[in-house]
Parts: structure tokens; C-alpha cells; sequence
């Protein structure tokens, strides 16, 4: 199945040339697209779009859940925004600085930025933000933000972090998505979960929120006094949450939806859509999103003990096969423990492949100690697939098929998300466990947490938990948590992926890719690495 | 009268607290709990969901959780939905609405054209009219009510481009009055409709039936032989008689559509109650469910109330005791 899935646009592509970073994957441009006249921007008009399910709360500071990390970096801005290919560019902190020994980093805040409600933004709020709620109540940012000693405000317009132990990750996680800045004085001294601004918000951002059916859709006006001058180009932004993909289908291809992000629709219908002339389809932007479909092997489990019988069952499973039947071509085959969007450090040199190989797959099975029966099995494991999706599911039968040849007989369990997380991360009681989870905008954030012997914990979802301990492997990713020399960094991580494919206590499946999917009239709406994800200040409407 | 009030009312506590408590011991039946699911959301320290567990009251055991919520209940708390972020009341408020205007709309809608094409197929028993008629009420019969909704939506909406498919009203405007209305009969025509269609042909199969039986009886031969006109026998005379098994009929849709309408709720992104408890299913958000099947078995009993109310009215020789 041969397809063209990667028609970049003209402004994308143009503003990858632009940070030097080439796209990965960028086989293919339209030629109609890429030889189009500059246009500029117009103001006015309204975006709808549409999603699920719907959110719990308007910020992200307090979640990490998906509902709140599209909405969040609409009202709210972070200290920084990301160029293509993860660059650090000015949002809310103009210009930012890290000492020699990079435990101070500091911070020159925007004068003269303004919340929603008129009050002045200023370095307390910044101070307040990080160390009353990112470092409490977000679930990445506990870990992240750990270190995080103070946040000293020596003016309203300085804010220097103070940290415990240099931490190169954290610069990577600064925007409003991942670290959205809140307004201390709405906030301090209040119950934060529970303050009513959380369903009310009061941001900084392009912005504002106008109205809220709860589970129904959320409407966003313009903030007019928003610094980024003339920004945003649009008036409003319409998101109705709707819980059937055929119907968010027809929505868009009736026109009742002008765009829809992240992978809202049904791969099939996207890829439909996509080669009609009225509709463009954009695989960029989502570089702080980036997930993989992977399967962790119970290390607990006897079988399981033997890398022999691990590397066994990578050769028996196409992981081709997979993206391009089940993923439909978004994605790429898994390779890595890391996604190829962490461009600075995936890498795949060295890094022990597992080609399909069924021969080899049972020659390593019988010289395991596991011959075929006299039913030809050799043993029987159980599957569990995530519920999120169909995409685990579908790919577990074919991993099914794919074991039946090779002498395993391979049970699927479905069951909904509920049983799952707590059978795979509090009950461990699991053989095969096939999931997509997301790898963070840098390996410390999202991969480490999968490897991380210290971060085998039962009873958290998404921890490590094929329970894997490889003293060198802590040893590098506790390295590369504090390492500042990029090349070090680099050459950390691509130790440890190689020792992670060595020892494979999880095989990657897919390297998963994001789809937008919109009409061509809608403009400008993926200029960064953070896309849709960011705040569509610079989206507009030609028409 | 007012001891059949109170009977009825000691019913309805019985069947509302029965609702409840199997409804509690099911989903604490299920596997996981509200925490597993936010963990699963949202990264989560294991001290952190202990933390939630006690918040929410999941620490204790079941039966301790299951008197805590019917002592509130009492005072009329129905608790708060953390997946929500809103007390349930709240979130119920704003979909309550929603579903009865489908279920209302759909029941006089369907109970009316159902009841008129039973009455034409009755009057034309065997000829070529009826026998339309009846393969009409087959199809829609056996069609289900989802592929009827894709359906009108491609065809309606995609291909015409006429019909706004999802939502209550246009998200956005400030239309009111006449305008917000015509927006929501424009918005709600096709969950109507698509609801409607089965039941169509349920009370046209009724109503020819019903209609034939009474249209056989004497008082129907007098009001003839006294020279009254066809229509006025058929509507005034037979009907009336014609119409209690439809009645009974339009009970049982009331309560199959208050909770029932997920798959049309779902398809046109409409938030009513249906679509409202099975998210709270799979949420386990108990609260919000328990909420839901509250209000959900209390409409169910007020409108068999009202129905029984309608029977006396139709025949004053149904006595209510």
C-alpha cells in the first residue's frame, strides 16, 4: 500500500527551510501548494472545529489529559513557543539565559502583557505558576520540575528558576501546553483543583473564552488587547465535541467544520477526504505530541526472562505490515524507543533491528527451550490490547496470525479502559501489553518513564511496566536528565537506545504520525512544532 | 383518587431506590474505579490517586460509599463529577433539556402519524392502500434507527447540504426567540425523525389492529345506522376506543427513549441523558450515573402516572384503585 501522506504545504515547508530543520518524512510535495503566491493574512472569521471527548477543565497546568492540552494554549501562554524541530522562540519570556553551571536560568518577561480580566502579568505570576501548581499538580511537571528549588522575582519583569541540578529537558516543556502560566491572583491561596477559573479561564492568550456547554462545545473570541500585535487573525473559535467519527466525517465534508486536528477522523476518511482538491492534509505540528504504539513484555512473567524469546517474537511481527493496515500509512515502523520527532536524538544507527523473520524467530524459540507440542504449540500468552482506539486492537490480531505461525498461540483480551489500566499498572496481570502513549516533547519527559528502573511503581499508569532494571541504562537516562552539552546528550541517548533494542523490555510497534485534515480556506494554521497545539494565532480564513 | 396517589407514590420511592442500589452494586461490581481512569487520563503518582481515592470517598468499603450516597441523596445531593469538574446536578440540568424535547417530540410525532396511517389501513383492510401502507411499516420496522440517522445525514446534509447535523442549536449565535426555535426544530429534525421511524410503525400495526377490532362492534354499527358521517365514526366513535392500547404504547417509548436514545444522542452529538450515563459507565463515574438514572426512572414513573390518568380520561370505565 503505496501512498502519498506526506503533501506538506507551502507555509510549512517554507518555515522548516526557514529554522534550517528538515521534516522528516517529506517525501512528496503538492506541486499545486508549493509554487502558490505568498498571501497575507485576513482578519475575521470563524474557525469550527470538532473533537473528543470533552474536557474536564480549560487549563492544563493541572491535567495532562488531551482535552485540556488543546484548549489550554488557547488562553494561556507559556514562557516559550517551539520553531520546527523543537527551537526555543520568545512567547511570554523575551529572552532567557542559562548560567555556566546551569542550575539559574533566567527569565525577561514581556512588559506589558495583560490578563483577560486587565491586571498586569508580571514575574509573580510566573514564580507562583511553576511552584504552587506545575511542580504539584501536573503530572509530568512533578517529575520535570522536581529539582526546582525557587523561582526568585528580583523585578516584575525577571523570573530566575533555581535548580537543584542542571536540567536541559525542562526548556523543552515551556509552553502553554505543557507548562501554561496561570494568574496568581486568582489563584494563590485558593484550593487550586477546585477554583472555579479552572472551567472559567482567565489567561494571557489570543484567546478568550466566550461560552461553555459543558460535553457540548466551548466558544472563543478574540482577546483584543492580545501582545502579539494584530493577533489573532480570527474572530472566534467554535469546538463542538462530538462523540461519533462518521459524524465528525460528515461535518467537515458538509462544511459544518472547516478543520479537524489530531486525528479526529477515521485514518480511511482522512486519507478520502484528503485526495479531494478542496481539502489539504498537514502531518506537521505535532512534534510535542509525538506517540508510539509499543508493547511492553511482563518481565515477571518466566517466559519472558529469556531475551531470546523477546527477540523472537520481534521477528515475527511486521511492524511495515502494521503501520500501513492498521495506521494506514500515519506512522512509521517502530525502531526506537524514542520517536523520530525528538530529531535531535532518535537515531537508529546501531540500534539492533528485528527484521520479519519467521524462520529465525522459531530457530531462537526451540533454542529457548520451547519446542512445538504435539499440537505444534509451544506455549500460550495473552494480548492486552488498550480499549483507546481500535488501532491496538486490530494490530493484536494480527499479531495473533503472526504467533500462530511461529508455534505461539496468542489469546486477545478486550476489556474497557478502566480494567485495562488497572490489570497492566496495579494488578500486573498481564502477559503482552499493546498500548500508544505519548514520548514527550524530550526522551527525559516522555521515554525515561518507560525504562526507568526507578520508575517501575505498580499502581501508576504509563510507568515502567515491563518492570525492566538495567543499572547502565539508569545510569544513562539519570545522566542525560542533567547533561547540558547537546553532543553528550545525544550520544547518551543513542547509547541507551541501542542497550533498550539490545535488551527490548518493550518493542516498539509504530512510530505514530498526526493528521490534519481541513479545508484548503483555512490558512496558517500549523506554522510550528506545536500546531494546533499552540494558540492558532496565526490560523485565518481566505473567503 | 388520592389513595391510588399514594399507592403509586410508594411505588415509584420503591422502584427509584431499587434503580439506585442495583445500579450502585453494578458498576462497583466492574473492575477499576473513577481514579484508575483519571490515572489513565492524566500522569498520575500512586500517592496522588490515594489522595483522589479518599477525596472521592472510594476508600471505604462499598457499603459504607453506597449509605454515604443515600443519606445525601435524601437531602436531594446528588454528589459532585469529578470528570465534569461540576456538581450533578449541573451537568444533568443541562442535559435534561436535550432529551425531553427528543423524547416528547418523537413520542407526538410518531404516536400521531403512526395512529393516522393505522386508522387508512384499517378503513382499507385488504385493498391495495393498506397493503402500501403495510409494506411502508415493514420497512421502517426492520430498518434500524442508526442507519436511518447516517442515512438522512448524508444525504440530507452531505449531498444537499440542507440540514445542520450535530448539536442542540448552532453553537455561537445570539439568536432568540422565533429564530433560536427554528434553529433547534432545523437542529433536532433529523434525531427526531430517525427516532421516529421504528415507532411508526409500531403504533401503525397497533392502531390498524385495534382499529379493525372496534370497527366491528355495535356501538360503531349504531352510530352508522343513525346516519352519522364515516369521518365522524371513524375519529370520534371508533377512535377513542381504538387509542388505549396506543396509549399504553406511548408509556413504554417514554421509558425505552428517556436513557435509550444513546446511538441517535451519539450520532448527532446531541449530550442528553443516554449518551450521559454510558459515558458515566465507562468513566465510572458512579455519581453522575446513579444522578442520571434518578432523574431518568423518575420522569419513567411521573409519565406512567400521566398515562394512567389519560386511560381514565379516554374510558371512564377504567377506575383508578
Amino acid at each position: 500500500m503505496k501512498k502519498q501522506l506526506f503533501q506538506l504545504d507551502r507555509r510549512t515547508f517554507m518555515a522548516g527551510l526557514a529554522t534550517s530543520v528538515a521534516l522528516p518524512g517529506a517525501i512528496g510535495l503538492s506541486a499545486g501548494s508549493a509554487f502558490a503566491e505568498a498571501q497575507t493574512p485576513k482578519r475575521g472569521g470563524t474557525l469550527t472545529t470538532v473533537a473528543w471527548p470533552g474536557t474536564t477543565y480549560m487549563n492544563a497546568a493541572i491535567t495532562t489529559s488531551g482535552p485540556e492540552s488543546f484548549l489550554s494554549p488557547k488562553f494561556f501562554d507559556g514562557l516559550l513557543g517551539y520553531d520546527f524541530g523543537m527551537v526555543e522562540k520568545p512567547a511570554l519570556a523575551t529572552e532567557w539565559s542559562i548560567a555556566e553551571d546551569g542550575k539559574r536560568v533566567t527569565f525577561k518577561l514581556r512588559p506589558g502583557v495583560k490578563w483577560h480580566d486587565g491586571e498586569a502579568f508580571t514575574s509573580k505570576d510566573v514564580a507562583f505558576t511553576f511552584m504552587e501548581v506545575l511542580k504539584v499538580h501536573h503530572g509530568r511537571g512533578r517529575s520535570l520540575f522536581a529539582d526546582l528549588q525557587a523561582v526568585e522575582t528580583p523585578d516584575d519583569l525577571t523570573a530566575v528558576f533555581v535548580l537543584g541540578k542542571p536540567a536541559p529537558a525542562m526548556l523543552k516543556a515551556l509552553d502553554g501546553r505543557e507548562s501554561p502560566i496561570l494568574p496568581a491572583h486568582i489563584y494563590a491561596g485558593t484550593n487550586i483543583m477546585e477554583n472555579p477559573a479552572n472551567t472559567k479561564p482567565i489567561g494571557t492568550g489570543a484567546f478568550r473564552l466566550a461560552s461553555y456547554e459543558r460535553g457540548a462545545s466551548v466558544v472563543m473570541e478574540r482577546n483584543p488587547d492580545y501582545w502579539d500585535e494584530g493577533k489573532p487573525y480570527l474572530d472566534r473559535i467554535i469546538l463542538q465535541y462530538i462523540p461519533d467519527a462518521s459524524t465528525r466525517t460528515a461535518m467537515l465534508e458538509a462544511g459544518q467544520a472547516d478543520i479537524v486536528f489530531l486525528n479526529f477522523l477515521p485514518a480511511l476518511d482522512t486519507l478520502r477526504l484528503a485526495a479531494m482538491p478542496d481539502f489539504e492534509l498537514v502531518e506537521a505540528g505535532y512534534e510535542t505530541s509525538a506517540s508510539n504504539q509499543q508493547m511492553d513484555f511482563n518481565l515477571e512473567r518466566e517466559i519472558f526472562k529469556d531475551a531470546r524469546v523477546r527477540h523472537a517474537i520481534a521477528h515475527a511481527i511486521d511492524r511495515q505490515w502494521i503501520v500501513d493496515n492498521v495506521w494506514h500509512g500515519f506512522g512509521v515502523a517502530g525502531a526506537s524507543p524514542l520517536h523520530h520527532d525528538q530529531r535531535a536524538f532518535y537515531t537508529t544507527e546501531g540500534v539492533p533491528q528485528y527484521a520479519l523473520d519467521l524462520a529465525k524467530a522459531e530457530a531462537l524459540l526451540d533454542e529457548a527451550g520451547h519446542p512445538r507440542g504435539a499440537n505444534g504449540v509451544r506455549f500460550e500468552l495473552t494480548i492486552d490490547p488498550t480499549p483507546y482506539g481500535d488501532e491496538s486492537l486490530t494490530a493484536a490480531e494480527y499479531i495473533r496470525e503472526q504467533f500462530r505461525q511461529i508455534g505461539i498461540q496468542l489469546n486477545i483480551r478486550t476489556q474497557d479502559y478502566a480494567v485495562f489500566i488497572k490489570r497492566c499498572w496495579t494488578d500486573r496481570d498481564f502477559d503482552l501489553c499493546l498500548y500508544t502513549a505519548a514520548m514527550g516533547a524530550d526522551p527525559t519527559i516522555g521515554v525515561q518513564r518507560f525504562y526507568w528502573s526507578k520508575n517501575f511503581k505498580p499502581g501508576v499508569a504509563f510507568s515502567n511496566g515491563s518492570s525492566y532494571s538495567n543499572p547502565e541504562v539508569d545510569a544513562l537516562l539519570e545522566a542525560s536528565q542533567v547533561e547540558l552539552d547537546p553532543d553528550k546528550r545525544r550520544e547518551q541517548f543513542a547509547k541507551f537506545q541501542q542497550i533498550a533494542m539490545t535488551d527490548l523490555p518493550t518493542l516498539p510497534v509504530v512510530h505514530t504520525t498526526r493528521a490534519t485534515i481541513g479545508w484548503q480556506k483555512v490558512k496558517d494554521h500549523t506554522v510550528d512544532a506545536l500546531g494546533s497545539l499552540g494558540n492558532l494565532a496565526n490560523c485565518w480564513i481566505d473567503g | 383518587m388520592p389513595r391510588y396517589v399514594l399507592r403509586r407514590l410508594s411505588q415509584a420511592v420503591l422502584v427509584m431506590l431499587l434503580v439506585v442500589i442495583g445500579s450502585f452494586f453494578l458498576v462497583k461490581m466492574a473492575p477499576g474505579d473513577l481514579v484508575d481512569v483519571l490515572a489513565g487520563n492524566s500522569d498520575m503518582t500512586a500517592d496522588q490517586m490515594a489522595s483522589l481515592r479518599v477525596r472521592y470517598g472510594l476508600d471505604q468499603p462499598v457499603l459504607v460509599q453506597l449509605f454515604i450516597y443515600m443519606s445525601r441523596l435524601v437531602m436531594l445531593d446528588f454528589g459532585y463529577s469529578p470528570l465534569n469538574a461540576a456538581p450533578v446536578l449541573d451537568v444533568i440540568m443541562g442535559r435534561w433539556p436535550v432529551t425531553a424535547i427528543l423524547v416528547v417530540s418523537s413520542v407526538v410525532i410518531s404516536m400521531t402519524v403512526g395512529t393516522v396511517l393505522g386508522v387508512i389501513s384499517a378503513r382499507n383492510a385488504g385493498n391495495p392502500i393498506d397493503l402500501s401502507i403495510s409494506i411502508l411499516m415493514l420497512v421502517l420496522y426492520a430498518t434500524p434507527s442508526f442507519v436511518i440517522a447516517i442515512c438522512f445525514i448524508l444525504f440530507f446534509s452531505v449531498f444537499l447540504g440542507a440540514m445542520p447535523i450535530a448539536g442542540f442549536a448552532t453553537v455561537g449565535t445570539q439568536a432568540t426567540g422565533f429564530a433560536y426555535a427554528w434553529d433547534v426544530v432545523k437542529h433536532l429534525a433529523m434525531p427526531v425523525a430517525a427516532l421516529c421511524t421504528f415507532y411508526v410503525a409500531i403504533y401503525g400495526r397497533i392502531g390498524r389492529a385495534s382499529m379493525l377490532e372496534v370497527l366491528k362492534l355495535d356501538y360503531v354499527r349504531t352510530a352508522r345506522a343513525k346516519g352519522l358521517p364515516e369521518r365522524r365514526v371513524i375519529y370520534v366513535h371508533a377512535l377513542r376506543n381504538a387509542l388505549l392500547p396506543l396509549v399504553t404504547m406511548a408509556g413504554l417509548q417514554v421509558s425505552a427513549l428517556v436513557g435509550g436514545a444513546v446511538l441517535i444522542e451519539t450520532i448527532f452529538g446531541l449530550p442528553g441523558m443516554g449518551r450521559t450515563a454510558f459515558d458515566a459507565v465507562f468513566e465510572r463515574d458512579t455519581n453522575l450515573l446513579l444522578g442520571v438514572l434518578f432523574i431518568s426512572s423518575l420522569s419513567v414513573v411521573v409519565v406512567n402516572f400521566v398515562i394512567d390518568l389519560l386511560y381514565m380520561a379516554l374510558d371512564p370505565r377504567v377506575e383508578l384503585a
